[in-house]
């Protein structure tokens, strides 16, 4: 009988994790916040776009990376 | 001033980030099963890995806010501290030093002393550090609740306890392989964090070239000026820069400060160790534009009247470190605003993590195991270095509370540096390059080089002597006097080392190999392709610095 180790997850597969739920908060934050916030520059949606960056850095860091181990 | 409101949201990004790094300490402690997972990471990790935690483990948010403060202060030559005050020595650290520290199968920059030198060398040496780290770490966590008490208006006890007891949850479970992985977190957190911060406020001044026309030429190039010490914002010569930051203080600290070179340690081979500080030089070289440009854009903003913009006041004197702080609170809306807070806290709590874990494997081997329990096992040690990662941190506290008392502390964090690894990156240089030094030598100069230092400091601090007698120059600024006492105290070290290896007893050569240049093979490292070598990646790094000297010249 062989007892199989647990794989360690890979760091980059962790981080896609964060990235994505830190971007999705941002993101849905961004769309539901008035449009008229008192940042300087809030007229460009700084946190619409980057909600969207972090969500995309974040996927791919977890797709290329959810078989792999460190 | 009133303190920035946080929503929902920015509390639900926070939450996020406690939630990770708690996770990662609990799931790694399966993986921690001997002194090798826990001390080393289970020396298995790729260069990626590794050199990202090597630089993250210097880039805490103590080093962002103390820089962007910095450049608002000094203007560009603060970018001198990611150029040559680093990317030189990385690079020296990869190709010439990493084989010695690798190859010999040493635990911490200590235990290379001891097999170099002697036991007391290591014992001195891991004394010095293990009272520098935990210094830096109890600063480290005072000023985050600073921070937080400044601009958020959170608890100060509260903030420093939570972070204290989440950083000993982590590193306690799982030693430096969550350290690591929390850094690498980090690295991200503070990019995405921070990158809009430049961004955003480039697009207010009009542009990138805008900013650098509208500061002065004192404050706007990085050696044109270096000539006349009283024709730029630091008041320093390009000696000063060259000998005590480019050379002393740089290489003093990124080749043998064991914080840093720890992560090199945890690489699969010694390619990989190899190439860690090699990578980790081509996103030091990026780090100004997290910290120059805001700080630029600082300046710029607090001199328009329109704008609205300026530095906090503390008796009357500008504070700088509230430059960061203040461009998130005008930038970033909310949600962003969270995510800007969390890569500040990320920095502050990777940056303590970052000194508990060395802290701990010095403590244990170098301390320890080698004068208190000579014949510890191997859970033992584990049991050890889970202990003094709790103790350290309760120190660490303990400093917090003493730098609340004593607020000045925080200006000696450069000092701390030049009491220590100035003098040591001599001892080192010698040690590795010189088979006919004695452990004699090396350990009267270390004191001589330590001790200099200290008195220097103490010298120019109570005005003892003139800050121009170590200057060399007649104006000077408190940054310029740290980088000449720098250079003499690795001078002293230097020179006291090699007078007293010249008449007191050598090692036998057979006893120095895998330890000196000259008595230790080349180590073959097999066929593989140019672009992988680190000699040739260490060269493009090299071209990449002298393109930025030039064009920002």
């Amino acid at each position: 009988m062989t007892s199989e180790q647990p794989q360690m997850k890979s760091i980059w597969y962790l981080v896609g994790l964060i990235l994505i739920s830190m971007g999705v908060i941002i993101f849905i934050t961004g769309l539901v916040s008035p449009e008229t916030q008192k940042t300087v520059l809030a007229e460009l949606r700084p946190d619409i776009w980057w909600g969207l960056v972090m969500i995309a850095g974040g996927l791919t860091l977890f797709l290329t990376n959810r078989k792999s181990s460190t | 001033m009133e303190a920035i409101h946080l929503t929902i949201a920015d509390w639900l990004i926070i939450a996020v980030y406690f939630g990770f790094v708690l996770g990662i300490g609990f799931y790694l402690k399966k993986f921690t099963r001997s002194e090798n997972d826990f001390f080393l990471a289970g020396r298995k990790n790729s260069a990626w890995v590794a050199g990202l935690a090597f630089l993250s483990a210097n880039l805490g948010a103590l080093e962002l806010l103390g820089m962007t403060g910095n450049t608002y202060k000094y203007g560009m030559y603060v970018a001198h501290f990611y150029w040559i005050g680093a990317v030189p020595a990385m690079l020296f650290l990869g190709i010439y030093m990493m084989p010695f520290y690798y190859s010999s199968k040493i635990k911490s920059i200590p235990g290379y002393l001891k097999l170099r030198f002697d036991e007391k060398t290591r014992v001195l040496n891991g004394i010095a550090f293990a009272v520098m780290t935990l210094l830096v770490s109890g600063i480290n966590l005072y000023a985050m609740a600073l921070v937080l008490h400044t601009f958020l208006g959170w608890n100060w006890d509260i903030c420093m306890w939570m972070s204290a007891a989440t950083v000993a949850c982590y590193v306690g479970l799982s030693g430096l392989m969550s350290a690591i992985f929390t850094e690498i977190v980090q690295f991200f957190l503070i990019w995405f964090g921070l990158f809009l911060v430049a961004m955003l406020g480039i697009v207010e001044i009009g542009s990138l070239k805008e900013v650098f026309h509208r500061i002065p030429e004192a404050y706007n190039t990085l050696w044109s000026t270096s000539a006349d010490p009283s024709k730029n914002g630091m008041l320093i010569s390009w000696g000063g820069i060259v000998l005590g930051l480019g050379f002393v203080l740089s290489f003093g600290y990124w080749t043998t400060d064991f914080l840093v070179v720890q992560r090199a340690f945890t690489a699969k081979d010694l390619r990989t160790a190899r190439l860690t500080p090699i990578l980790a030089s081509f996103f030091k070289m990026c780090v100004p534009f997290l910290v120059i440009i805001p700080g630029l854009i600082a300046l710029i903003l607090s001199n328009d009247p329109k704008s609205g913009f300026a530095l906090l006041q503390d008796g009357g004197k500008l504070n700088y470190d509230s430059a960061l702080p203040l461009l998130i609170a005008r930038y970033y809306p909310t949600g962003l605003l969270g995510l800007g807070v969390t890569a500040l806290l990320a920095g502050f709590m990777a940056g303590q993590a970052g000194n508990i874990s060395a802290f701990n494997t010095v403590w244990t081997y170098d301390i320890y195991h080698s004068v208190i329990n000579k014949k510890a096992s191997d859970v033992h040690l584990v049991w050890m270095g889970r202990a003094a990662t709790i103790v350290g941190i309760i120190i660490s506290i303990g400093t917090a509370y003493w730098a609340r008392s004593f607020p000045s502390i925080m200006d000696y964090m450069q000092a701390i540096f030049s009491w220590v690894n100035a003098p040591l990156f001599a001892t080192m240089l010698l040690g590795m390059f010189v088979k006919w030094i004695t452990p004699k030598g090396a350990f009267w100069g270390l004191i001589a080089g330590m001790g200099s230092s200290f008195t220097l400091f103490l010298a120019a601090k109570f005005n003892w002597i003139s800050a121009s007698l170590i200057t060399l120059s007649s104006v000077s600024s408190e940054m310029a006097v740290n980088f000449w006492r720098a250079w003499w105290a690795w001078c002293i070290c230097f020179i006291v080392t090699i007078v007293i290896s010249l008449f007191t007893e050598k090692k036998p050569e057979s006893e120095l190999v895998g330890l000196v240049k000259g008595l230790t093979p080349e180590t073959a490292t097999g066929p593989i392709p140019l672009y992988k070598k680190p000699e040739f990646i260490g060269i493009v790094s090299l071209v990449i610095f002298i393109l930025l000297n030039v064009y920002f010249w």
